[in-house]
Order: C-alpha cells, then sequence, then structure tokens
C-alpha cells in the first residue's frame, strides 16, 4: 500500500521511544511471540537516547524481599501523593518490581550488593526503604541495546513520530513520523502501539536561559504527550508538574539518593537541615521553595563536613554516572565538596510521572483509553515510576500489546487524516522566511515560566494561556532551512500544545495539591470533599481542550495512622532549642 | 519576514588531528541524542552544527581516538 507515493510499513507492535521503557517493551513483545513483527523507532539512535544515555546511580522504588513489601510501598507512594493515585497500577509495578531488579541482574546490569551477596538497600524515603544503588550502572543502554539485536526487534533511528493513526472505530492503527536527516515521511501501520517518548521536560526555561540546559534530556519535548492528546486519548493531573531540587545552573540532581545514605544533606545559608527527608515529593519542594525564598536562603547541598574517602566515594558516583559533565561544571567554578557548601536552586517545570503524578493516564495492564495504545515510562501516569517503573511498565505494556495485537487483523487507514498531516510536516521547510523553531520555542518557554511556575496565580495563569495561544497562532510562520530545523519545527508545536495544557490543567483544579507542585495562592487548602479525582484533560468532539473528573479507585491498601506522614517535612526544633 | 543568523560559542569541540570521520567513522554522529554534531563539509571532520547541547557526554565517551571534549555551555560556566 502507498498513500502519496509513500510505502505503508506494517508491523504487528510498534514501540514509539527507544531510552529505557522502550526498548524493554519491545524486547518483551518478541519474546512473547518471536514470530510477531515488532518496531522500534526512535528519534535519536537506539544506543544512546532518552533519560539513561550515560546510565544510571540507583534505582530509587526497589521493592526488595527483606527490606519492603509491595503494601509498604503502594502506601508510602500514595502518602507522598496526597492520595491522589491509582493504587492497582502502584501494586501492578511493586509486585513486578523485584522480578524485573533479577532480569536485569540476569542480564549483566550491576547492583550494589553487600558482604554476603544481598542487595544493599539505603533508606531515603521518609518511611520505607527503597533505594539500591548501581554504582556501575553507566552500561545500562548497551545491555538493553544487546537485548534488542538479540531478539531481533528492527530499530528506526532518527525518524520522529509526529500523529498517531486510528482506525474507523476509534482503534490505534499505526502512526506517521518524519526522518529528522532526510525530512523523509514515514508510514508505519500497526495492530498495537507502545508509547515511550519520556517527560515532557522541554516545556520551560532552565535559569541558565539555555534552551538545552533541562533536567531532561531535551530530546524529550513532550512529542507522546501532545501526540496521545490529539489522538484523543485521556491526560491525568497534569497540574501536578514536575519541579526538582537540582544545583544552581547545573542540570543535575543534587542527588539526595547519592549523598543522602552517606551523609550529605540538603541545607540551608547556615548549613542547617531544615527538611526531615530528601526524598523528592511536592510537600519536600514546598519547603525547598520556602527557604529558598527567604531569609535563610538560599539551599544548598552540604557534604563539607564528611570523611575524604566519603567525598570521593560521592564524586566517583555522581562524575561518572546519569550526568557524568557534572565534575566539569564545578571545576570551572572552581566549586570543590569538601571545602564549601554547593548551591542549589528548583528546576524549570514538566510533565514527568517518573516524579510526580501526570501523564497519558494509563491503568495497571499499560493500557489507555485509545484502545491498542499502550503507554510506559515517564510520560504514563502512574506516579514516582523511576527508571525500574519505566522497565517494569515496558514489560508489562509488551505483553499487553501482544494480546490486542493478535486478536485483530489488519487496521484501515484513514488517507485523508495522513494527507492532511503530511501537509503539517512539510509546511515548516516549504516557507523561505518566517520565524524560526528556536525563536518560537524561546517565546513560549519564557511564557511559561512566567506565568505558570508555581506558586500558581488564577489571573497569571489566565494571561499566560492567552499569550501562549497566541503563539499558537503564529505556528503557520514556522520555517525550517533544512531536515534538523524541521525536527526542531515539530517539537515546538507539541511543545505549544504541553504549555495549553499545563495551563488549563493548572486552572481546572481550584485547590492546592502535591505541595509545590500544584500549589495555588488563591486556594491555598487541599479540598478533599471536591477534588479526591484524578483531574482529566482531553479533547472533546468539537476538537476542544476539555476536563473532567475520573474517581479514584478503591486503595487496595489502606493508609492508616501514617496518611499525613508527608504533610510534616520541616524539621521541628525543639521547644528549648 | 527576513531571518538573520547569529553566531555563538559551541560546547563540543573536536580535534581534528585526531579525528577519523574522514574515513569514514560517524561514531559521535550516530550516538548523539539531540543530533547536533554533522560532518564538516570543508574539512571531512565532524563538528558541532547546532548549539542544542545537553552536555550528556557520550559523543566524548564513545570515540574511538579521543579527540571530542564536551565543555560546560557558556551560559552555564
Amino acid at each position: 500500500m502507498k498513500i502519496n507515493d509513500i510505502p505503508v510499513i506494517d508491523t504487528d507492535v510498534l514501540v514509539i521511544g527507544g531510552g529505557t521503557a522502550g526498548p524493554m517493551a519491545a524486547v518483551t513483545a518478541k519474546e512473547q511471540d518471536p514470530s510477531l513483527r515488532v518496531i522500534l523507532l526512535e528519534k535519536a539512535n537506539v544506543k544512546r537516547s532518552g533519560a539513561i544515555s550515560m546510565g544510571m546511580d540507583g534505582l530509587n522504588n526497589a521493592v526488595v524481599p527483606g527490606h519492603a513489601t509491595p503494601e509498604q510501598y503502594v502506601k508510602e507512594i500514595t502518602i507522598a501523593n496526597d492520595g491522589v493515585v491509582h493504587q492497582p497500577a502502584l501494586m501492578a509495578y511493586a509486585t513486578r518490581s523485584f522480578p524485573m531488579i533479577e532480569k536485569l541482574d540476569s542480564w549483566g546490569v550491576h547492583f550494589q550488593k553487600d558482604e554476603t551477596g544481598d542487595y544493599d538497600m539505603k533508606k531515603v524515603h521518609h518511611l520505607g526503604t527503597y533505594v539500591l544503588p548501581m554504582p556501575e550502572g553507566h552500561n545500562v543502554k548497551k545491555i538493553l541495546y544487546r537485548r534488542l539485536r538479540r531478539n531481533r526487534v528492527e530499530i528506526e533511528n532518527r525518524f520522529t513520530a509526529t500523529r498517531l493513526l486510528k482506525d474507523p472505530d476509534g482503534n490505534i492503527a499505526g502512526m506517521i513520523g518524519v526522518n529528522t536527516r532526510t525530512a523523509e515521511p514515514i508510514i508505519i501501520r500497526a495492530k498495537a502501539v507502545i508509547m515511550a517518548t519520556g517527560a515532557a521536560g522541554r516545556i520551560g526555561l532552565p535559569t541558565s536561559g539555555y534552551l538545552f540546559g533541562t533536567y531532561e534530556n531535551p530530546a524529550n519535548n513532550g512529542d507522546g504527550h501532545a501526540m496521545a492528546y490529539h489522538a484523543g486519548a485521556d491526560l491525568a493531573n497534569l497540574e501536578c508538574f514536575q519541579v526538582n531540587p537540582l544545583l544552581k545552573d547545573y542540570n543535575g540532581p543534587a542527588c539526595a539518593y547519592v549523598t543522602g545514605p552517606l551523609g550529605g544533606f540538603t541545607a540551608n545559608a547556615f548549613g542547617e537541615r531544615f527538611i526531615e527527608c530528601d526524598y523528592w515529593s511536592g510537600q519536600m519542594m514546598l519547603e525547598f521553595f520556602k527557604e529558598l525564598e527567604s531569609g535563610t536562603g538560599p539551599v544548598f547541598l552540604k557534604l563539607d563536613h564528611l570523611a575524604e574517602e566519603t567525598i570521593q566515594e560521592i564524586e566517583t558516583v555522581l562524575h561518572t554516572n546519569e550526568r557524568p559533565t557534572r565534575g566539569r561544571f564545578h571545576d570551572g567554578r572552581d566549586v570543590n565538596y569538601r571545602e564549601r557548601m554547593v548551591e542549589m536552586h528548583i528546576s524549570e517545570i514538566g510533565f514527568c510521572s517518573g516524579h510526580s503524578a501526570s501523564g497519558v493516564w494509563t491503568d495497571e495492564t499499560g493500557a489507555t483509553t485509545v484502545p491498542g495504545l499502550y503507554c510506559a515510562g515517564d510520560m504514563a501516569s502512574v506516579a514516582h515510576n523511576y527508571m525500574l517503573g519505566a522497565f517494569v511498565y515496558g514489560q508489562i505494556c509488551g505483553e499487553s500489546a501482544v494480546e490486542f495485537a493478535k486478536s485483530r487483523s489488519e487496521p484501515k487507514l484513514d488517507e485523508d487524516f495522513i494527507i492532511k498531516e503530511l501537509k503539517r510536516i512539510q509546511a515548516p521547510m516549504n516557507r523561505a522566511d518566517g520565524i524560526p523553531p528556536e525563536q518560537m520555542e524561546y517565546k513560549v518557554r519564557r511564557l511559561v515560566n512566567d506565568y505558570l511556575q508555581p506558586p500558581k496565580v488564577t489571573k497569571k495563569m489566565e494571561i499566560g494561556l492567552e499569550r501562549i495561544l497566541a503563539v499558537r497562532e503564529d505556528v503557520p510562520l514556522l520555517c525550517a532551512r533544512d531536515p534538523h530545523e524541521l525536527l526542531r519545527a515539530m517539537e515546538v508545536q507539541s511543545i505549544i500544545d504541553c504549555a495549553e495544557m499545563a495551563a488549563r490543567a493548572s486552572l481546572y483544579r481550584t485547590e492546592s495539591r502535591w505541595g509545590l507542585y500544584h500549589y495555588r495562592v488563591d486556594y491555598p487548602d487541599q479540598d478533599d470533599s471536591e477534588w479526591f479525582y484524578h483531574s482529566r484533560l482531553f479533547m472533546n468532539e468539537k476538537g476542544e481542550m476539555d476536563h473532567g473528573k475520573r474517581p479514584i479507585a478503591d486503595y487496595l491498601v489502606p493508609l492508616g495512622d501514617e496518611k499525613d506522614a508527608y504533610q510534616k517535612m520541616r524539621v521541628q526544633k525543639a521547644a528549648n532549642a | 519576514m527576513p531571518i538573520a543568523n547569529h553566531h555563538s560559542s559551541v560546547p563540543v569541540i573536536v580535534d581534528e588531528d585526531k579525528c577519523i570521520a574522514d574515513k569514514g567513522c560517524t561514531v559521535c554522529i550516530d550516538v548523539c541524542p539531540l543530533d547536533v554534531l554533522w560532518i564538516n563539509e570543508e574539512t571531512g571532520k565532524a563538528h558541532m552544527k547546532y548549539d542544542e547541547c545537553w552536555y550528556c557526554m557520550p559523543c566524548e565517551a564513545d570515540c574511538p581516538t579521543d579527540a571530542v571534549t564536551v565543555n560546560i555551555p557558556y551560559l552555564l560556566r
């Protein structure tokens, strides 16, 4: 079959995104049934793409027998998210977490073990013990790549997906995209699609002002969120922004997970501890933000009290894994962990379920609200999922997608929709002048910072939305001189979609929840009577962005006495102190 | 609307004496997640064509001849 002279590629399962969850999903699909055709499409190159291109220094949410139970984990994450979670999805993760660690271990991923050979678990969370260091975690991507080759997954590098396709019955039917080096379009018809396109991490502007100095890998710009929206999928709790504590001007995490178990901590300007727990939660971030803005701010990572051997251990981990240019950043400013505290700040906003709870609505089978479309990793709505959650949900989606693909025949494609989308893809390169994508991107991201960065204020957000919609009016002026700029021109359109979603979702929930993530100054209280729901964002029949409430599924694990534990983040001083 | 070019100092430096891109090597170009390293058509060597860097290091770590250095972008330094 050809559409506009473009051959249509047929596959059983299509995976979009080759970072962490995507390769696991693709490998799982082939493990389920090697006779199926599985294509993995990646905007960059699978060898070094996604959030863990240089590896990862630890598991933040390992549920290891003898240290924690799935029930304890589900309870802790529910409490850390102020109750708004889909517990069945958390439980599916928690019960499959340990088998996944063992699978990765058998593939050659090294986790830290103690002298008896047990996993060397560390306590970082407020209540339980879930952190497993992996100081040799720099080779994760290589191991995944080997598995992809061994299982004969077909890899298409340097293609970005731009829209999902559906059949006349509303089931998923594939995708359309474009090559980032040649601008050649690609049409893939698929019986099931798994999206794993990562966080929407390029919505806000980092404090450095450098467009690509984002916390998330900037390739994770929210394409998946935008595509899911345009395909009619539900997105959930988008107002629960990701805001993380980072080093000032450098987009590496301050790494409570690495430094905390070794004695490092987050301090104010006087070197005093002000939060009980360095685990990243909205409540912790709110205390961080208050300290940052207070007379005892700004905030620092304190390591200068530690022994030389400990500091060397920290340097080895932080300067070789995940964000290895960190050492160079410190050298350039003459910062030495031994001599002084390191200034910290908060990140730009983003959508990332890895650290918060927002994303494309995903249930415990990895299914979205579009039949045949599955989501895994940072873009799916399963709270606090991190890298191990990406692997587990990659696996779950791989299984679910295979089952769906086997139950159906070849999907029917909507040719008119495809021809329209081809025109949208080709438009920026057909313009000789206009607005370059970089300028439009800077403008919309600057607006996001000015109007949407928490603390959120209703009137400011309304103005922000109006300004973002005005940028959207300029999209027909986008021009690209080469295929690379075309990639950026397609990305900026997803960024505008995400910025609009961020504004509208934040305006919809008229309460404060999740600490700083959705701190609305003019609705300062949590209102469980009105808002103990997942908020929905979706495209309605008129093609407009609309909202609704999704009831919270019955809890599998009751919260008991600890339900307010995350509300007590600030260090309490003794009365006689 | 007419468009101007503006200059910027880029973070990734390629040592042209060590780079073997002209002999067919494309390792750094392949691994860049943002696709900002390209062959310089005048020299045949790799260079940073777009100032869109995450300073993530695969280009430097994977280069077979140690020709690539990743610096911190000027705005962050």
